[in-house]
Formats: C-alpha cells, sequence, structure tokens
C-alpha cells in the first residue's frame, strides 16, 4: 500500500506540475495569435481535453475486451473510470469549443463533423452510465457494460465518417468565414510546442485522476462483497 | 451464494434437494443446468465437464423451471416441435405425439398454451423437457402454484417420466411431495450442503424429522 | 432407453446451426402471426407518428418533398425501438430466454435468428408505411433505389438493436433504455439512409447516392459482426 500511494502522490504533483506550467506556457509563452486574439488561446485547452476525452474510450474499450476476456473485476473498475472521466473531459472539450466559437463565427454550436462526433461520443458516454445504473447484479452489470463500451467505440468512427461526408456534400457558411476551415490558422512553432505541451500536460492530469478513481472503485467494490457475503 | 459445495448422483436415481427458501436451491441448479457459472470448482454431468463441453451436457439434460418457458402464442404442439428443433430431435412428430400422451395433454395440442391453466403449463414444460430424451432431468419446485389436483396429476406424470433410468434432481420445499417421489434427500441450507441420506436408511420421524435435523445443525 | 436417443447433432454443425436459426426466426413469426401485438404496435405508432409530422412541421407541398426520407427515417428508427423491445421482452417475461440457452445450439444461432426475425418486422412495418405515406402525402414512394436503402437500413439497425435490447430488458429501466443506448451508435445508419432515401427520391445519380450505400454495408457487416460475436457474452453467465 505505501508504494502505490507514493506513486499517486507523484503523479498528482506531477500533474498539477504540469498543468501550471502548460497554463504558464498558454499565457505567458505561446504568442497572441493575429486574428483571432485572446479566443484563440481556449484551443489549447479545448484539442487537449477533446483528445483526453477520446482516449479515455480507447483506454474504456481494451479494458472491455480484457475484462470479457478474463473476469477480472480490476478491468472492470478501470473501464467505468475511464468512462467517467471521459465524461467530464469531452463535457470541457465541448463547452470550450463553444466558447471558442461565439466570437469566431457568432454561433455557439457548430454542426461540424469533429464537434458532432465528440457531442455523440458524450451520449454515448452517458447511455453507458444509465445502462450501468440500471443493473443490480455486478457481475452482469460489468459484462453489460464491457459490451456496450466496445460497440460504442466502433460506433465512433463510423460516425465521423459518416457526418464528414455529409458536410462536404452540405456545406454550411457559418457567419461569414468558412467552418471547414475549423481550426486552421498559422502555427508557428512556438504555438506548437505549447500545443504538444498542453497534450502531454492534460493526458498526465487523466492519469492521475484515473488511478484515484480506479482505486476509490475498487474499494466500492470490495465493500459490495463484502456486503454480499455477510 | 454457494460455497463448498459437493454433490454426486448416480445414474438414475432420484434426488430431492430440499432446503428454506433464500439457501441457494435454484442458484444449484441453474449451475447444473449450465445457465449459470461456478466461480469455483468442476462441474461433471454424463461424463462432460461445463463450460467447456457445454453442449453436449445440454443435449443430455432437461430442464423444468417453475417458470415454465412456453410460448403463449403458440399451441402445445407448436412448443413441442419447437424445442423439438432446437434438439434436433428425430422423427419429431412422432417423438410429439410420444410426449404429448406421457403429459395427458394430446386432447389439448392444438390449443394456444396461454390458455393452458397452470397445472397444464406446468405438465406441457416436462414434456419440453423430455422431448429429446434426455439422460438427466432437473427439476426447480416443480409444484409451486399447483393446486391438488394438479399436484396429482404433476405426481403421475413425472413417475412415469422418470422411471426410465432417468437421474433426477429436484429441488423442493414440499417435504411430501418430495417424499413420495425421491430415492434420495440432501439438505441444502445456508449455501452448503448440509446431509444427505438415502430414503430407506432414513430413522423413525422420516423425512420430516431428517430435514429438521438437519437444517438445525 | 439410451441417452438421449431421440437427440442427435446432425452431420454438420452448420446444418444444425441453421436449424436452430430457422426455428427460431419461425417461432417469432408464428406466434407474431397469431397475437400481431408487435406488428399492430409498430403501425400503429408509425402512422400516428407520420400525422403528427403534419401537423407539427405545417409545410407546403415542396418543404414537405424535402424533409419525406427524413420523416419516413425518423418513423422506422422509432417503430423499430418498439419491435426490438417488444420481441425481447417475450423471451424474457416467461423465462423462455433460459429455454433457448438450454439448447445444445451455438448462440449466435439464437442471435442471428431474433435478428432476422425483427428484421422482418421493420420490413413488415416499411411496407406498410410507404404506400399509406404514399396516399397521404400524394408522393410516389415505389421506388427500388428506396426499397435497397430500407433494406440495408434496416438489417444495420436490426443487428445493433438485437444485441442492445436483450441487455436493455435485462434491466430494471428496460423501456427508456433501448433508445437511449441505440440511438446514438446507429447514428451513421440514419444519416446514410437518409441520405441514400432523398437521393434515390430526388432521381440522384448512383454517383452520387453511392458513398451513402458504401456507408451502410460497411456499417451493416461491421456492427452485424460485432454484435454475433459479442452475444455469447450477453446471454452466457
Amino acid at each position: 500500500m505505501g508504494n502505490s500511494v507514493k506513486l499517486a502522490t507523484i503523479l498528482d504533483i506531477g500533474a498539477g506540475a504540469l498543468l501550471a506550467a502548460a497554463t504558464g506556457l498558454v499565457f505567458l509563452y505561446a504568442p497572441v495569435e493575429q486574428v483571432m486574439g485572446m479566443v484563440q488561446k481556449v484551443f489549447y485547452f479545448h484539442v487537449a481535453t477533446a483528445w483526453v476525452g477520446l482516449l479515455s474510450f480507447i483506454v474504456a474499450a481494451v479494458a472491455g475486451v480484457i475484462y470479457l476476456l478474463g473476469h477480472k473485476p480490476d478491468w472492470d473498475v478501470v473501464e467505468m473510470a475511464s468512462v467517467e472521466l471521459g465524461m467530464v473531459f469531452l463535457l470541457i472539450a465541448i463547452v470550450s469549443g463553444s466558447i471558442w466559437a461565439k466570437p469566431i463565427w457568432n454561433t455557439w454550436w457548430t454542426w461540424d463533423p469533429r464537434l458532432t462526433t465528440v457531442t455523440v461520443t458524450e451520449l454515448i458516454y452517458a447511455a453507458y452510465l444509465m445502462l450501468r445504473s440500471g443493473i443490480e447484479e455486478p457481475e452482469r452489470r460489468a459484462r453489460f457494460g464491457a459490451v456496450y463500451a466496445i460497440i460504442g467505440f466502433i460506433s465512433v468512427p463510423l460516425t465521423f465518417l459518416s457526418i464528414r461526408i455529409f458536410r462536404t456534400i452540405h456545406p454550411v457558411v457559418v457567419g461569414n468565414s468558412d467552418p471547414s476551415a475549423l481550426g486552421a490558422f498559422d502555427v508557428s512553432p512556438k504555438m506548437l510546442q505549447t500545443f504538444l505541451f498542453g497534450l502531454l500536460a492534460f493526458t498526465v492530469v487523466y492519469a492521475a485522476l484515473l488511478w484515484h478513481r480506479i482505486r476509490l472503485g475498487k474499494l466500492a467494490e470490495k465493500v459490495e462483497r463484502m456486503r454480499m457475503e455477510r | 451464494m454457494l460455497r463448498d459445495l459437493e454433490f454426486q448422483a448416480a445414474e438414475g436415481e432420484f434426488v430431492a434437494v430440499l432446503g428454506p427458501n433464500g439457501a441457494g436451491k435454484t442458484t444449484f441448479l441453474r449451475i447444473l443446468a449450465s445457465l449459470a457459472r461456478a466461480t469455483l470448482g468442476e462441474v461433471r454431468i454424463a461424463g462432460y465437464s461445463l463450460p467447456r463441453q457445454a453442449a453436449a451436457v445440454r443435449r443430455r439434460l432437461g430442464v423444468v423451471s417453475h417458470l415454465p418457458l412456453l410460448y403463449g402464442d403458440l399451441t402445445a404442439e407448436e412448443n413441442l416441435r419447437f424445442y423439438g428443433r432446437m434438439y434436433a430431435v428425430e422423427q419429431l412428430e412422432r417423438r410429439i405425439m410420444v410426449v404429448l400422451e406421457q403429459v395427458g395433454l394430446v386432447n389439448r395440442r392444438r390449443d394456444l398454451v396461454r390458455t393452458f391453466s397452470r397445472g397444464m403449463q406446468q405438465r406441457l414444460a416436462i414434456g419440453r423437457a423430455v422431448i429429446h430424451d434426455p439422460q438427466v432431468l432437473l427439476l426447480d419446485e416443480p409444484y409451486t402454484g399447483l393446486d391438488q389436483d394438479a399436484s396429482h396429476m404433476l405426481d403421475g406424470v413425472l413417475r412415469q417420466v422418470t422411471g426410465l433410468g432417468r437421474t433426477v434432481v429436484m429441488t423442493s420445499h414440499d417435504l411430501l411431495r418430495a417424499d413420495a417421489l425421491a430415492g434420495r434427500f440432501d439438505v441444502l441450507s445456508h449455501g452448503a450442503m448440509r446431509a444427505s441420506q438415502r430414503k430407506a436408511d432414513l430413522g423413525e420421524g422420516g423425512v420430516v424429522e431428517f430435514y429438521k435435523e438437519a437444517v438445525n445443525r | 432407453m439410451t441417452e438421449g436417443s431421440y437427440s442427435t447433432m446432425p452431420p454438420t454443425t452448420s446444418t444444425a446451426f441453421l436449424k436452430a436459426m430457422t426455428a427460431v426466426i419461425w417461432k417469432d413469426l408464428a406466434a407474431e402471426w397469431r397475437s400481431r401485438e408487435v406488428i399492430s404496435a409498430m403501425l400503429v405508432f408509425a402512422l400516428l407518428v407520420i400525422f403528427i409530422f403534419n401537423f407539427a412541421l405545417q409545410l407546403d407541398a415542396q418543404a414537405r418533398a424535402a424533409v419525406t426520407s427524413g420523416v419516413l427515417w425518423v418513423t422506422f428508427i422509432f417503430a423499430g425501438t418498439l419491435g426490438l423491445s417488444r420481441s425481447m421482452a417475450v423471451e424474457k417475461d416467461r423465462g423462455c430466454l433460459d429455454g433457448l440457452l438450454l439448447a445444445p445450439v451455438d448462440r449466435s444461432a439464437i442471435y442471428f435468428g431474433k435478428m432476422l426475425a425483427n428484421l422482418v418486422f421493420m420490413l413488415a412495418t416499411a411496407i406498410i408505411v410507404l404506400p399509406v405515406y404514399s396516399v397521404l402525402y400524394n408522393t410516389n414512394l415505389f421506388n427500388a433505389g428506396l426499397a435497397l436503402v430500407i433494406l440495408l437500413g434496416a438489417e444495420g439497425y436490426a443487428a445493433v438493436g438485437t444485441l442492445l435490447a436483450s441487455m436493455a430488458v435485462q434491466a430494471r429501466t428496460r423501456d427508456i433504455l433501448l433508445p437511449i443506448l441505440l440511438f446514438p451508435v446507429a447514428l451513421p445508419v440514419l444519416l446514410a439512409a437518409v441520405e441514400a432515401s432523398s437521393g434515390f427520391l430526388g432521381g440522384a445519380a448512383w454517383a452520387e447516392v453511392a458513398p451513402w450505400i458504401n456507408q451502410l454495408v460497411v456499417y451493416d457487416v461491421i456492427f452485424t459482426a460485432a454484435a454475433f460475436m459479442v452475444f455469447d457474452f450477453v446471454v452466457e453467465e
């Protein structure tokens, strides 16, 4: 127990430090973009959280497969923890995307493929949690969760592709600039560095939170088992 | 939850598994029926092990649960035909008539199951369970919800159907009924087998005393 | 009497598979033919939805033409959910699912049997809804391309829907759970089907509609495969 607590603390401190450093880079190191101004800086957080949100799905789907193959409850905990975190990160991504869109295109929402797919993924996460909460037996809950995580994960790339094809056939002009240029601005080397560092920072934050959530999940599962054995 | 459970039945034995509610009798039977998986341990039926050789086991297994497992919108005949097909029974039509006769439902064979009384459904359920002539028959509280007449009929059907060298395991909380049919009694209580006794070796108090003593141990 | 003397497995397991699968399909269709519960629920619901669209959207003839495929597919999706739910509920309520699982057959035979029966229900609904819509809104929906789209779309929907319905039916919140689970995952089907339908109804060239048909085929293949591989885990403990 001592070692894992130490590791968790290191992870926490590391995550916090990286996040602080990333924020510092965003505001102090990266230049202000000439067309969009300060608002462009949302971009660093927006993409990083979206990336983590989608990474969570990969982790969840893989954990689901491993669980189905071996029936080890630990992997079920990993899966659920990842979905919960993914849900939070994607929500941040969606909201930050909205904040970015409003000043640029004068709209809170664009139906572009990436944003729409991210929202659909969020809905799948929510459906996943609703599925789990509707089942009493822990073993069945784990099995069904794993199945839906896998099915949901497979559907995401298909959804993205279909919306992309849709948008090339029905281009929508949003505001007075071309939304297919979403995310298109000239990226200087400093911006790129900040951007990549942001990705790293958020990934470490995700790992730290995942660790804690997994630990919490394992304890909860232990309690449930003890209660049933009484 | 079941723990530390050892159970054996020889070919042709009729074992009644008794026990209070919540003892785990249904779980126990579901594990034997290959519908649930034992977390630890081994299950072997007719020489085949679960879960690896599940198909071989299922072919030799017939199960009667307290739910009828019948389709209300189909006739008795059609229900048997469906299950017969699922078990790849040969000469199915002839077999269906034989089974209908055994369970006394020949006259009602073209009637929809949803018009059947509970007793009739249970009899048909037994027919469904033996359509493929299984070696082993598992019965989970088959008398639940039956009135006197229906229970009496069920007795007759069971005697007919189980007297042919079949191995039968029946869970029941009805001691007297079990006494009439079984050759051996096992008591399952709080997730473990507490006692096992052949009918011939029962003491003076018969099944009732044996059961009381086993449960209070 | 010798062991299981009346039950022998046919020479090849694929024959056993087909036999079991057709038995399940036949059983579902025969039971439905007697009670007509599922189909009538789907039909009434579908027709109600079409009516509601008319009053809710208040469209003129031209605008209506533009939304026809959307309205049709929303109708199919919602009615389809009803059918999927009911088809699985039958098995769960009388414990019949256990009866199916006791049989010495591959679980995927059960999956394909249920899936194909569900597909038949959806197609039967479509066969009735299309002429009714044509009459109500004075449009001609008799179009070979549209028929193809309906077939492909319904297959994909039924493939995922049967799997998810078999999970949803075992949950406490079973009635609302299926649409919540199914809709986000079925979006590619919906989108592709609506686009392809509009294309065919509008007389578009094959090259225009082809990407959507491809999309449907890809979805169908991927999800039918995924669903039947994963079905075992849903039904076996």
